[in-house]
C-alpha cells in the first residue's frame, strides 16, 4: 500500500535541501554575492568538467574493483586471508585522505593520475569492505538450500548471494562515493585540478566570491551523486531485501 | 528406490577422529517414507546430506534406483532430488513464484511453465495461488513460508524427497495440520522420502519405516510399531519412550479390532467411528469405565462394537500395521 509512498519519503530529504539551497540563493543575490561568483561563469563551468572527470574515473574504477574483490574474498578457499586482508584495508582506511593524496604525489608525481588514484584507493577500500561484509551476512542456511537444490557456485553468488547483499554493498557504493564528492577538490593541491581550484584560491586571496563558486558547485555535486545512488539503491535492489521499500 | 550401504562419515578434529556415521546400511523401497529418528548428534542429518552429496561420505555407497551416485554430477544429482530444510531458506530476495521457479530455472523451463507448475503446486498445499505467487517471503507466516518451501522442494517432481526437520520450527498446532496435509499428499504423489526428526510422535505419525540413529550407528530399522512393541535395545526403548503403548494406539483404527454388530445391539454409552483410531477408543474406555463401546457408522447406526479386551489382545499379541 505504501509502495507509492516510499519514494516520497526518501525524496524528503532532498525537497529540504532544495528548499535550503534556494533560501541561500535569495540571500546570496541579496547580499550582491551572487554577483561576484557568476563573475567565475566560465571558470566554473572548465572546472567542473575536470571534476567530474575526476570523480567519475576513479568512483567508477573504484565500484568495479571493490565489488570484485569483494566477492573474490569471500570465497570459500579465500576464508583463511580475508580476515587479515579486511584487517589490512581497514588500515589503509584510516589513512586520512589527505595522507593518501601525499603519497600518491610522492610515488607518481603531480597532475590529475596521482589524484585518481588517490582518491581510487579512499574510494575502493569502503566498497570491498561492505561487499565482503555483505555477502558473509547472508545466513548459511540459505546458502546451504541453494546448494542443496542443485546451483552451481556461480550461480549461488549470481542468485542467491549478491542479490542478498545488494543493499548493503549499495550502502558502501554510497559512503565510498561520498568520501570521493567530498575530497575530490583536495586533489587540487597535488595539480589534480577540479572545482579545488577555485575554493583553494578563493580562501588564499580572501575572494569568497571565488571560494563560493568553488564550494557551491561542490556541494550540489555531492548532493545529486548521492541522490543518484539513492534512487539506484531504491530501484535496483529487489524488493524482498530492500528495508526501504517494506512497507 | 534408495541404498545406502556401509555408508560411514568420519571427521578429524584436534581430539582425534570422530565418527559422525558409521556403517549404515539400509534401504528404502519407492513411496516410503522413512523417518531417520534419533537425538541430535547422532548422525542422522549427515546420513541426509550425503544423499545429496552435501556431505561426501568417507567410505560406503548410495544407489538411487540402482544408480551409484558416486558417479553423478552432484549439480546435476541435486537438482533430481528436493530438499527441504528446517529454517526453510526461501530466498529472500525472490517473490513465492521465483522462489518456487529455481530449479524449473536451473532446468531451463520457460517462465510461463514455471509459473504455471507453481500455480499447481500452491492450489495443492491449500494456499490461494493469485494470493500468494508474488509476494515476497517476508510477507509470509511460517506456516506458509514452510508449506512453499516443500512445494519449491516438488517443483519437478522429483521422486526423491529428503526432508530435514523440516516442520520442527513450527507451532505444534500449525504443525499439526502441515502434517496432516503432507500425508494427505503424499498419499497421491507416492514419494520416496527420507525425513529427519527427533520427535518420535512426529515419526509415528509420518514414517512408514523408522530408522532409529544412536551415536552414528543405526540401532533398529523397522515400521513405527515394530519399534513401538518390540525395542530392540533399551536405548530404543528408552527414545520411543515408557508411554509406547500409548503411542501405538494412533497406528491402529477402530475397524481392525471391531466386533460386527449382532441384531439387538445396546443403542445407548458413547460411541466412535470405525475410521478413528485407539487413541479415542482408549480415552473413552478411561473417561466412561466401560467394557465395550459402540461403532456407529455416519448416520448413528450401530455397526459393532470395541471391547476392552479385544484391544488389549491386539497390543498384546501381534504387530499392526
Amino acid at each position: 500500500m505504501t509502495t507509492a509512498m516510499a519514494p516520497g519519503r526518501s525524496t524528503l530529504p532532498y525537497i529540504v535541501l532544495g528548499a535550503i539551497a534556494l533560501a541561500i540563493a535569495w540571500g546570496l543575490h541579496a547580499s550582491g554575492l551572487a554577483t561576484d561568483i557568476l563573475r567565475y561563469n566560465k571558470d566554473i563551468v572548465y572546472l567542473t568538467k575536470q571534476h567530474l572527470v575526476l570523480v567519475a574515473i576513479s568512483g567508477s574504477l573504484a565500484i568495479v574493483f571493490g565489488i570484485a574483490v569483494g566477492i573474490w574474498l569471500s570465497r570459500p578457499w579465500m576464508a583463511r586471508w580475508s580476515d587479515g586482508v579486511i584487517q589490512a584495508v581497514n588500515m589503509v582506511t584510516s589513512i586520512p585522505t589527505l595522507g593518501k593524496l601525499a603519497l600518491m604525489m610522492s610515488l607518481l608525481g603531480i597532475g590529475p593520475l596521482p589524484a585518481i588514484v588517490g582518491l581510487w584507493i579512499a574510494t575502493l577500500l569502503p566498497i570491498i569492505r561492505n561487499t565482503y561484509e555483505g555477502i558473509r551476512a547472508v545466513p548459511a542456511h540459505m546458502v546451504d538450500a541453494a546448494r542443496g537444490m542443485g546451483m552451481s557456485s556461480n550461480e549461488i553468488l549470481k542468485r542467491v548471494e549478491l542479490p542478498n547483499a545488494l543493499f548493503v554493498i549499495f550502502a558502501g557504493v554510497r559512503t565510498a562515493m561520498a568520501v570521493n564528492v567530498g575530497t575530490a577538490p583536495i586533489a587540487f593541491l597535488i595539480g589534480g585540478g577540479g572545482l579545488g581550484e577555485l575554493i583553494f584560491t578563493g580562501i588564499d586571496l580572501q575572494e569568497h566570491g571565488m571560494m563560493l563558486a568553488g564550494a557551491i558547485p561542490t556541494a550540489l555535486l555531492a548532493v545529486a551523486v548521492d541522490f543518484l545512488f539513492g534512487q539506484a539503491q531504491y530501484w535496483l535492489v529487489p524488493r524482498g531485501v530492500n528495508p526501504l521499500r517494506n512497507f | 528406490m534408495i541404498r545406502l550401504q556401509g555408508l560411514s562419515r568420519r571427521y578429524s578434529t584436534a581430539r582425534g577422529t570422530v565418527t559422525a556415521v558409521d556403517d549404515v546400511t539400509l534401504e528404502v523401497t519407492d513411496g516410503e517414507t522413512c523417518v531417520l529418528l534419533g537425538p541430535s548428534g547422532c548422525g542422522k542429518t549427515t546420513t541426509l546430506r550425503m544423499i545429496n552429496r552435501l556431505v561426501l561420505p568417507s567410505s560406503g555407497k548410495i544407489f538411487i534406483a540402482g544408480r551409484d551416485t558416486d558417479g553423478v554430477d552432484p549439480v546435476e544429482l541435486r537438482r533430481g532430488i528436493g530438499y527441504v530444510i528446517q529454517q526453510i531458506g526461501l530466498f529472500p530476495n525472490m517473490t513465492v513464484a521465483e522462489n518456487i521457479g529455481v530449479v524449473p530455472r536451473l532446468l531451463g523451463w520457460s517462465t510461463a511453465r514455471s509459473r504455471r507448475r507453481a500455480e499447481e503446486l500452491l492450489a495443492l498445499l491449500a494456499l490461494e495461488p493469485a494470493q500468494f505467487l508474488d509476494r515476497y517471503p517476508n510477507e509470509l507466516s511460517g506456516g506458509q513460508a514452510q508449506r512453499i518451501g516443500v512445494a519449491r522442494a516438488l517443483a519437478v517432481d522429483p521422486p526423491v524427497l529428503l526432508m530435514d526437520e523440516p516442520f520442527a520450527a513450527l507451532d505444534p498446532i500449525n504443525r499439526e495440520v502441515i502434517q496432516d496435509e503432507f500425508l494427505r499428499m503424499q498419499q497421491t504423489l507416492r514419494k520416496t522420502i527420507l525425513f529427519v526428526s527427533h520427535d518420535i510422535d512426529e515419526a509415528v505419525k509420518m514414517a512408514d519405516r523408522i530408522a532409529i540413529f544412536r551415536a552414528g550407528k543405526l540401532a533398529q530399522f523397522g515400521p513405527p510399531d515394530e519399534l513401538l512393541a518390540r525395542p530392540a535395545d533399551d536405548f530404543v526403548a528408552s527414545f520411543v519412550g515408557r508411554d509406547r503403548t500409548l503411542k501405538r494406539l494412533r497406528l491402529i483404527l477402530v475397524r481392525e479390532v471391531m466386533v460386527p454388530a449382532a441384531d439387538g445391539e445396546g443403542a445407548s454409552g458413547p460411541c466412535v467411528s470405525a475410521d478413528d483410531d485407539l487413541r479415542r477408543v482408549a480415552s473413552l474406555f478411561l473417561e466412561h469405565d466401560v467394557e465395550t463401546i459402540r461403532c456407529v457408522d455416519d448416520t448413528g447406526r450401530a455397526i459393532g462394537h470395541v471391547s476392552r479386551a479385544a484391544v488389549a489382545a491386539r497390543l498384546g499379541s501381534e504387530l499392526v500395521g
